[in-house]
């Protein structure tokens, strides 16, 4: 069972990750080095200006710190950051399938669904995808928001899923709501080094970019996981 | 005499319902902590290797 949770989420996410950086490197990742540009001539005066407000707190990089340098470095850390995090969804996913398994290899994709809808489309409608620059509110209570919207979408869909009784269903739905009720936490003062097109084009490109990483990853992981029967992992 | 064999048998299945929970609860726990190290550690090392992966994932960064 550990075996086959292991080898589900370790191929899953090594090929997920392949295709993440794939993607990354047609579309997304240019425009964060194009945003970057706008950022680093202008940083020291934003710094100086924005800061009185609290608009660019906990934006600072630490000049000590080691820092990929442009070029394959970027991109094979980058890499190694896809890696992580792919493994790290793959396993959630691998997980969950003992305790519902897959019938069907297609059935992956509404994992993969649910797994956009969980880590990327709740959360992003509170905290859109940012390009570098942008200016934010505190990052930690930015990440908490982020986490509870995260874990309170999964504990809805799964009561809108698999809950029998139709007051399960309803408390599916309240859950999903609460943290947009509350709202996300947002900066005192909305502004962007990047150009408004920048902006929006990259809020598309992350979003497909996302979509296509879940629902490969969805099918990816169904496929592995029902390729062997449970049998054949404890020999 | 059947009753106690239905008896091994719904152990059986109970203690392999609790085995699959404990390694269904572990594995999503590992994977959360992945994502979180990749994700949201506040290492200022971490998030510049994984600075392009927090943008693209619309991970709360800077």
């Amino acid at each position: 069972m550990i075996k086959r949770i292991a080898q589900t989420a370790g191929f899953t996410g090594l090929l997920g990750a392949l295709l993440l950086t794939l993607l990354q490197s047609f579309w997304v990742a240019p425009l964060i080095l194009q945003a970057e540009t706008y950022e680093k001539p202008a940083a020291s005066e934003v710094h100086e200006h924005e800061h009185d407000a609290g608009s660019m707190a906990g934006h600072s990089h630490d000049d000590e710190a080691w820092e990929p340098e442009d070029g394959w470095q970027r991109v094979l850390s980058t890499t190694g950051g896809n890696l992580v995090v792919a493994v790290g969804f793959a396993l959630m996913l691998a997980g969950l399938y003992t305790l519902r398994a897959p019938t069907r290899t297609s059935q992956g994709l509404l994992w993969g669904l649910a797994g956009y809808a969980v880590f990327c489309l709740a959360p992003t409608l509170g905290l859109p995808p940012e390009l570098p620059g942008t200016a934010a509110a505190d990052l930690l209570q930015r990440q908490l928001w982020w986490v509870t919207t995260a874990a309170s979408t999964a504990v809805a869909i799964a009561l809108l899923v698999f809950g029998k009784h139709w007051a399960l269903k309803v408390l599916g739905v309240a859950i999903v709501l609460v943290p947009h009720i509350f709202g996300a936490p947002q900066p005192l003062v909305h502004s962007s080094l990047a150009p408004q097109e920048l902006e929006a084009q990259f809020k598309i490109a992350s979003q497909l970019t996302n979509f296509a990483f879940w629902l490969a990853l969805g099918v990816i992981s169904a496929w592995l996981f029902r390729r062997k029967p449970e049998a054949q992992y404890s020999a | 005499m059947s009753i106690s064999t239905s008896r091994t048998h719904s152990a059986a299945t109970s203690a392999t319902r609790s085995q699959r929970i404990v390694a269904a609860v572990g594995a999503a726990v590992l994977g959360a902590l992945l994502v979180y190290f990749a994700g949201f550690s506040h290492i200022a090392a971490v998030h510049n290797a994984a600075h392009d992966t927090r943008h693209s994932s619309a991970f709360p960064c800077h």
